[in-house]
């Protein structure tokens, strides 16, 4: 029995998960889901932004398209650090490709001119 | 002199959405008076998710949240103007906006809509005792230097505040390369989302100290070098021999927010203990024709009510443009036992069919009853398993409710179970 | 090396009104100050209270420069562009016997020469709504003021500086060297030959004046903490509203600010370290609750900042203004406490008059121009006005700081001026951004960027004070 705040959303329901994965708390579907994940597989979104290099003192924010394994969080930082993009960027943009086979990629979360 | 229908201070969150409720319920002369080079206010800096799940059912960053706003006001055709500070209102709606290429321009509005958002509570606000040097920052300005200029403030931080946006920064400045110690909370609880504490927190092994304040800030060099906590009583008074020191290059203070309507006190408009402004079933303020909504009416945790109230404020400028907000009555809303503050203050039409009632308790409770009464009579009753000072509470009547009140007068209250 | 006539060493009040008086005279005088701006360290964190001169006991140097300067404030501030209000102070007696006291301040006015008149209990409270019903009296002394401490420093330097005076910022004096005819001042960055040596450094005159001979007084700073309200409805009070004054000096004052703020404070009380500016909540508790015996409704939750100063306090208990024992020309200018900077223009003329005109053969600059380049103060513009400076300068329409409602225009101005801002403080200090509700928690990020461009710096050199505000540019390319 193990219990979690969910994160799925601000309301921040408190979930018990016990050892056959029975959830209890949630309002939703998706804090099952989550609690489930929690226990097997934590993953987590992350966002975080890309200089632009064509623009001075400019920079661009970007997050993972879906979450990425917890244990990965600063892996996948150090991909992110490791690049630049150009503008013009548009929302959507994929600025990495699969990040380190995550099956993420790194998209561009504000349009740039 | 200018005329203008609806002029309305302030393009981030609650601007945009009053601009396109107004637009939607037939005002077509609207303008939108935004301080900073875009639209979307705070939301621009605000670069992590959680945003839109309300509006959209989808969990986006605030740069993309925002970007859907920017798309209708552009799509409806609301004039906006960037960069333009709002200097002065007059009680006669009398808007003077200053910017780059108009110059100092006088523009008299039917309507005016404050969506101005909302300070942070500085160092000197909260009295922090100690030096007062190079490294003390408040988070949402840290947050502009870093998710907007690429800039981190330090790299050894103490926060103070368990606010939202202490939390989120704490996870931002963790993972830009900085070593976050601790968090300090005065308040036996915390003041921010349970998520972000589970999420923000708890992910990076930062721990949280509750009943815990800053005794002092040290930095004689010129930069903060040192942060004492020490634990306080329920009297917030500090407890001798509780002191823990952090050796740190920063304090970051998430203690606060402030609604920003400098503007409005001098036009001796009724404020609230929110420091925003009363206003009616409308969100009309106690001046005729003058609107507030969003963080600068009250502060909100989550963007999504803040859009909501913003399209709530939209509609009640439409309807007094058009002449029908008629005061029909006077039924003062107030806070009881437990709650801190009600919105709206004043029910004076009869144009919502629904009223929703927002409050935030004083404290963390458990199992109550949330009360409406007039006088001694009860006209509604809700069962709340959990309420924290963190989260706004919404509540929805029904206008029948309210009618044949035995007072003019409703107060929302506690009560325990 | 050239030999320099005068150095002057200090740029807070009174080196900076001492560096103004000798500009009208051909000499070549060099102003040395330690900090990375002038006025830094007491000047910046006072009262700023144009004293009427009640209190000093007569014939003191403070009595007689406390009531000299007070009058030569209005030409000062009309000269130097720097806000100045004459509001009046009222000492509130709040028992029979603080009455009595008052009588005795009313005689020790007129001892010396200040005009002042004692109200009754109604008058008080007719003036002043919000003062305490204990209050039985109180002393008037009209010609009191409140001035922008500020810009009086820097804008006396700057009209010191474009009438010829060199300003050497962020070179402190370690080492002076009576070579006979002439001293050898030593600063980190070199070495300076000047005739004549005038010691106007606060908190560090004793330190400096020991560096030529053994001094017969020493400080004993005490630190005084205050706090600052926003903005609030004009008419919290409207004079400056002090206590009786103690031993310990004229106590905790009420008073507004020459910007409309309102100021709380000081404390009182001895240190050690001259470098300690921290505040302590049980100071600023006893502040509170001895404020609120004069006024009680003081809106505390209008407060936006807490500072302390500290007063370079002699043990003669008098401003210290006359040569060294072993050579006239050195003069020590210390000990200057409160009434320092309503004193401060006095003091440069009696230094001037006593002493300087004494050690050369003065002839007077043909071109001085006594007042300052002008400024622009959007804010005191009508429309009209301020339309044709934004015509003129469109950076004048763009506001950065929206709490003080300071335009980029007036921030970039302050970048051109012989004695700029080079720290986020140096900025507010002149032109508000970031002295208001939220201080500067929204205009400061564009105040360090408009600095760091101007001065073709990163961002990461650019100082709240004197250390820098970023740390790291994260993933630089």
């Amino acid at each position: 029995m193990k219990e979690l705040t969910c994160i799925v959303c601000p309301r921040g329901c408190r979930l018990t998960i016990d050892d056959d994965l029975k959830v209890t708390g949630n309002s939703c579907p998706r804090g099952a889901e989550y609690a489930v994940n929690e226990m097997t597989n934590p993953k987590r979104m992350i966002t975080s932004f890309m200089r632009v290099k064509n623009r001075e003192n400019c920079v661009v924010s970007v997050k993972t398209s879906t979450s990425i394994p917890k244990r990965m969080i600063f892996q996948v930082m150090e991909e992110i650090n490791k690049v630049g993009v150009n503008a013009p960027t548009n929302i959507g943009d994929i600025a990495i490709k699969n990040v380190l086979g995550t099956g993420a990629d790194i998209v561009i979360t504000k349009n740039v001119k | 002199m200018i005329k203008r229908d609806l002029v309305i201070i302030g393009g981030g969150s609650a601007g945009m959405a009053a601009a396109i409720e107004a637009k939607k319920n037939g005002i077509d002369d609207i303008l939108i008076l935004e301080k900073d080079g875009v639209l979307g206010g705070i939301l621009n800096q605000c670069i992590h998710n959680g945003f839109g799940l309300t509006e959209f059912k989808e969990e986006l960053t605030g740069p993309e949240y925002l970007s859907r706003f920017v798309k209708q006001v552009e799509e409806l055709g609301i004039e906006y103007k960037l960069n333009s500070l709002v200097l002065d209102i007059t009680e006669n709606k009398c808007v003077t906006y200053s910017n780059e290429k108009d110059g100092v321009v006088i523009v008299e509005a039917k309507a005016i809509i404050f969506a101005t958002g909302c300070y942070e509570r500085s160092p000197g606000a909260i009295q922090l005792a100690g030096d007062r040097c190079s490294g003390i920052i408040t988070a949402g300005t840290a947050q502009k230097y870093l998710n907007i200029h690429g800039y981190l403030v330090g790299k050894r931080i103490v926060i103070l505040g368990s606010g939202d946006i202490g939390l989120i920064m704490a996870r931002r400045m963790t993972l830009e390369g900085a070593k976050v110690l601790c968090v300090s909370e005065i308040m036996p609880y915390s003041n921010g989302l349970n998520r972000n504490i589970a999420q923000c927190l708890n992910d990076y092994d930062i721990p949280l100290y509750l009943s815990r304040s800053v005794l002092r800030v040290e930095g004689k060099s010129g930069r903060v070098e040192k942060v004492v906590l020490a634990a306080v009583d329920d009297k917030m008074k500090f407890i001798p021999g509780t002191e823990m020191e952090f050796e740190c290059d920063t304090l970051l203070l998430s203690v606060g927010l402030i609604p920003y309507v400098s503007l409005l006190d001098k036009l001796h408009c009724e404020m609230s203990s929110t420091r925003g402004a009363k206003v009616n079933d409308q969100l009309m303020t106690s001046i005729p024709g003058v609107f507030a909504c969003g963080n600068c009416l009250h502060v909100h945790d989550v963007v999504d009510f803040v859009t909501d109230e913003g399209r709530d404020a939209g509609r009640g400028a439409a309807n007094y443009i058009k002449g029908l907000s008629e005061k029909k009555k006077h039924i003062l809303v107030k806070p009881g036992n437990g709650v801190g503050y009600v919105i709206p203050q004043f029910i004076e039409t009869d144009l919502n069919n629904d009223i929703t009632f927002k409050f935030r308790v004083r404290r963390p409770v458990k199992n109550v009853f949330v009360n409406f009464k007039s006088g001694d009579a009860l006209i509604h009753k809700v069962v709340k398993p959990v309420l924290i000072p963190s989260e706004m509470v919404m509540i929805k009547l029904n206008k029948d409710k309210l009618a044949g009140l035995p007072l003019d007068e409703i107060e929302v209250s506690l009560e325990e179970r | 090396m050239y030999m320099l006539d005068v150095v002057i060493i200090g740029a807070g009040v009174s080196g900076a009104f001492i560096a103004r008086k000798l500009a009208r005279y051909e000499l070549n005088v060099a102003l040395f100050e330690r900090e990375n701006d002038v006025g830094d360290i007491t000047s910046n964190a006072n009262s700023a209270i144009v004293h009427s001169g009640y209190d000093p006991v007569p014939h003191t140097l403070k009595a007689l420069l406390n009531v000299r300067g007070n009058a030569m404030f209005d030409q000062i501030a009309d000269e130097l562009d720097v806000h100045f209000n004459r509001c009046g102070s009222l000492t509130v007696a709040v028992s029979d016997e603080q009455m009595a006291m008052l009588y005795d301040l009313e005689k020790r006015s007129h001892e010396n020469g200040v005009e002042v008149r004692i109200l009754s209990a109604d008058e008080v409270k007719k003036m002043e709504p919000h003062i305490s019903q204990e209050a039985k009296g109180a002393l008037l002394a009209p010609t009191a003021g409140v001035v922008d401490p500020f810009n009086l420093v820097v804008h006396a330097v700057e009209n010191a500086v474009d009438n010829g005076v060199e300003l050497h910022l962020s070179e402190p004096v370690i080492d002076i060297v009576d070579k006979g005819e002439y001293f050898l001042v030593k600063t980190p960055k070199g070495e300076y030959e000047s005739k004549v040596v005038i010691n106007a450094a606060g908190l560090y005159s004793d330190k400096i004046a020991s560096m030529i001979e053994d001094i017969d007084w020493h400080l004993i700073p005490r630190k005084g903490e205050y706090f600052v309200l926003d903005h609030y409805e004009v008419g919290l009070v409207n004079h400056t509203i002090f206590p009786l004054p103690s031993a310990k000096g004229k106590g905790v004052l009420v008073s507004m600010t020459s910007s409309n703020n309102y100021i709380v404070g000081p404390s009182s009380e001895p240190i050690d370290d001259v470098e300690d500016f921290a505040t302590d909540s049980f100071t600023l508790g006893e502040i509170r609750r001895q404020a609120t015996e004069l006024v009680p409704d003081i809106p505390f939750n209008q407060v936006i900042r807490v500072f302390s100063g500290i007063r370079p306090t002699s043990t003669r208990h008098d401003f210290i203004i006359e040569p060294a024992k072993t050579n006239k020309r050195f003069i020590n200018v210390a000990g200057i406490e409160s009434p320092g900077l309503v004193s401060s223009p006095a003091i440069a003329e009696y230094v001037f008059e006593n002493y300087v005109s004494k050690l050369f053969n003065l002839v007077e600059k043909k071109n001085f121009n006594p007042r300052i380049k002008k400024y622009h103060h959007l804010n005191e513009m009508s429309v009209e006005e301020r339309n044709a400076a934004i015509k003129e300068n469109p950076e004048f329409g763009t506001i950065i700081c929206s709490c003080e409602k300071v335009s980029l225009g007036e921030i970039k101005e302050l970048l051109d001026r012989s004695v700029p801002p080079h720290s986020v403080k140096g900025v507010k200090r002149r032109c508000r951004a970031g002295f208001g509700k939220c201080q500067g928690g929204f205009c400061s990020p564009m105040v360090t960027l408009i600095l760091a461009k101007h001065y073709g710096v990163s961002p990461l050199d650019i100082t709240w004070d004197r250390k820098p505000i970023l740390e790291e540019e994260v993933k630089k390319i």
